[in-house]
């Protein structure tokens, strides 16, 4: 097969099996499970063919609409580094929570439609990555929330379920529609919506004000997709959808999105300096605010959930930050493969104690799941940055870029965050899989098979590794570690965050060792910082005055004006004509006569 | 004898037959005899298409189209008889009644 025809089959291949699912398969949930993941599997091999390397491509495109000069918009794919890097995380990750998800999901009612989504989101997903215009990539961005949205809501007999895909459908929405007026925007500017026209043609922009206002527009997708404040309210709710669709979608992949696509208009952000700012500082807010909600979440997958947005508030600022897109990039890709690790270690975690989430009724499962217990012990040390794991390298490459380009606010706010991780990470750990068992429902617990611990082994090398040069290099990522700089640069940052990371362990395991429930209580934290009850009181105030000024108008003028005149019009119309409707023949055949003579008598005269 | 017989005298006989026959159809109650004076209505425009046609003489000859057309008319009229008789047929059966002044409820 040629490249192109492999792009168009890892494109198009999850499609047509999650329509086979849908029309067909449906009442076989085994097969369709074991189908849907023999086509992760296939997408999985084929990129990993296309990783081996090759010219950057601009892959065949059709044409979709076509209206002469003024606007032409081809589906066409591009290949190139940051696409094949990112595909490959998506299908590797992909693959694993499809395998993964056979044990976790093995009894589920919904199974078929279930892969059938777990399908349709490696479609739209790859449609991103390989898009190579805003226009697709925005297509694309629509149907990634559309799977995100049935997999939440995958447990819809649950209210809580049912709300959290709403909610985070709803918010993506405020979100995609600021990327679409910037999609617009960036099109008036440059005449193009194809990336490679539009770097071409950015440099000659003259309106530098309205292209940072397009830039911040674009950057808005990636608030809503990305759950960055202050859109990021969806991504904590929607851990309501089953744990191996946290781990792919709302931890490595989906919301990964928002950061590369804006990696993947980079030349943008740069020449809009601004706006480049604001993504900064948006991103280390993010990441400040979600590391400290962190601190007092008691839902495991919360945790995890606030520990993602924290990330991605990283990855945010990178893209920020000149010349820091590529690191954000490397964050994305370490990241993945850890976070997908945790998420799934939390699952199996959540199925051994028997839909268990609440870390303070578990405790001691470190004797109980071995295997599952070291798996996530390693994904912890790569989010909490212990050195020479994948996760150290990359928060440096961030850190180091941020501080390279003197933004102190930012940098500030990151290395705050870089104290916070490694507590609220070791107080899951310790709570969780140390002291003594709290529940019936630990007590009970014993360790997974291996469909859902090879997974985990998996994940748990790539945590480690997937910094080093021998996996980077075939995977494409941006960045790599880079052992003889950092002991030749030993410097500010790399002191800091090692810092944090030793702080931050050693007083969580002063302050959480052998607690049976929390000696600590900021009820600011743990509320959120009441932004969710914020936003429901304003959503409350403005569709209350939004429906009176409804109800005026519907009351005092489409009511007397638009409805009832007309009415009375016809009506009294009707009642003056009806006087001459007396229903006699010869009457009407009097007043005929009398017409016609006059009109004689008319034509005449 | 030609001499004693003009247009006009036809004419004026034809007006009178139009005349009793619209006379009729506006004050008789019965609908067979509204639909007689019907009739009569249109032999008087019928005995004026003839007369003009009779006395349209073109170089010493009358023209007589007007009796050719009299006959396709007297037929389609024989047919619209047929029509009608069946609707006043079919409207007493369902009635019981040939006043006009009754048959009024397509009023309201």
């Amino acid at each position: 097969m040629d490249v192109t025809t492999i792009a168009w089959t890892v494109l198009l291949l999850p499609l047509i099996v999650a329509v086979s699912i849908l029309l067909g398969l449906k009442r076989w949930s085994g097969l369709a499970s074991l189908v849907s993941t023999g086509s992760a599997f296939i997408t999985l091999f084929l990129c990993i063919r296309l990783a081996g390397g090759g010219d950057d491509l601009e892959a065949a495109s059709f044409s979709w609409i076509n209206m002469g000069d003024a606007l032409q918009i081809d589906i066409g794919l591009v290949l190139d580094d940051l696409s094949r890097g990112m595909m490959l995380i998506v299908t590797s990750i992909g693959f694993l929570v499809h395998l993964f998800s056979l044990a976790y999901m093995k009894d589920d009612a919904g199974k078929s439609r279930y892969f059938a989504g777990l399908s349709l989101f490696m479609f739209s997903m790859t449609g991103i990555v390989l898009a190579d215009n805003f226009i697709m990539m925005f297509i694309f961005w629509e149907l990634v929330g559309v799977s995100s949205y049935i997999l939440i809501g995958h447990w819809f007999e649950k209210d809580s379920a049912a709300d959290a895909a709403k909610k985070a459908f709803l918010t993506n929405r405020i979100g995609d529609f600021g990327f679409m007026i910037g999609i617009l925007l960036v099109w008036t500017l440059t005449g193009s919506i194809y990336f490679n026209e539009i770097a071409a043609a950015v440099g000659g922009v003259e309106n530098a004000k309205l292209l940072n206002i397009a830039v911040f527009c674009v950057f808005c997708g990636a608030i809503g997709k990305s759950a960055q404040l202050p859109l990021h309210v969806w991504l904590p709710d929607a851990m309501e959808g089953p744990t191996p669709v946290s781990a792919l979608i709302h931890a490595a992949t989906m919301v990964a999105a928002g950061v590369f696509m804006l990696a993947r208009v980079t030349f943008l952000v740069e020449s809009a300096e601004m706006a480049a700012t604001v993504i900064a500082w948006i991103g280390a807010i993010t990441a400040l605010v979600a590391a400290l909600m962190a601190l007092q979440q008691n839902d495991i997958k919360r945790i995890l959930a606030y520990s993602t947005l924290s990330q991605l508030g990283y990855m945010i600022m990178a893209q920020g930050v000149h010349h820091g897109s590529d690191a954000g990039m490397f964050h994305l890709y370490t990241h993945a493969f850890f976070k997908a690790l945790l998420f799934l270690g939390s699952g199996a975690v959540i199925y051994a104690c028997h839909h268990e989430q609440d870390i303070w009724k578990m405790g001691g499962l470190r004797k109980k799941m071995p295997i599952t217990f070291i798996t996530f012990a390693i994904g912890t040390a790569a989010l909490i940055a212990v050195p020479f794991t994948s996760g150290f390298w990359s928060k440096e490459a961030i850190l180091e870029a941020a501080h390279h380009e003197h933004l102190w606010g930012p940098y500030t706010l990151a290395i705050i965050v870089a104290f916070l991780t490694p507590f609220y990470m070791t107080r899951l750990v310790i709570v969780a899989f140390f002291g003594k068992n709290r529940s019936d429902n630990a007590d009970h617990a014993k360790e997974v098979g291996p469909i859902m611990w090879v997974p985990l082994a998996l994940l748990a090398f790539m945590a480690v590794f997937s910094a080093y040069d021998f996996l980077t290099g075939p995977l494409m990522a941006n960045g790599h570690a880079d052992i003889g700089h950092l002991i030749g640069h030993f410097g500010l940052t790399a002191t800091l965050s090692l810092t944090g990371l030793v702080v931050g362990v050693s007083a969580a395991i002063y302050f959480y060792k052998g607690k049976d429930k929390d000696p600590i209580s900021i009820p600011a934290f743990a509320d959120r910082f009441y932004i969710d009850e914020i936003y429901e009181k304003l959503i409350a105030i403005f569709q209350d005055g939004a429906s009176k000024v409804c109800d005026l108008l519907d009351r005092y003028f489409i009511d007397p004006i638009v409805a009832r005149f007309p009415a009375m019009t016809a009506m009294t119309t009707g009642s003056i004509l009806r006087i001459f409707q007396m229903g006699n023949v010869q009457t009407y055949a009097f007043m005929f006569s009398i017409a016609v003579v006059a009109l004689i008598v008319f034509l005449i005269s | 004898m030609e001499s004693a017989l003009t247009l006009d005298h036809f004419l004026i006989v034809s007006g009178f037959l139009f005349a009793i026959g619209l006379a009729g159809v506006l004050v008789r109650r019965n609908i067979i005899v509204i639909f007689m004076c019907l009739e009569l209505m249109l032999s008087a425009a019928n005995l004026t298409l003839v007369a003009f046609s009779r006395f349209n003489v073109h170089e010493g000859q009358p023209s007589y189209e007007g009796h050719v057309l009299l006959f396709f008319i007297i037929t389609v009229a024989a047919a619209e008889v047929a029509v009608g008789l069946a609707i006043i047929v079919a409207l007493y059966r369902s009635r019981e009644t040939t006043d006009v002044g009754k048959l009024n409820t397509m009023k309201n």
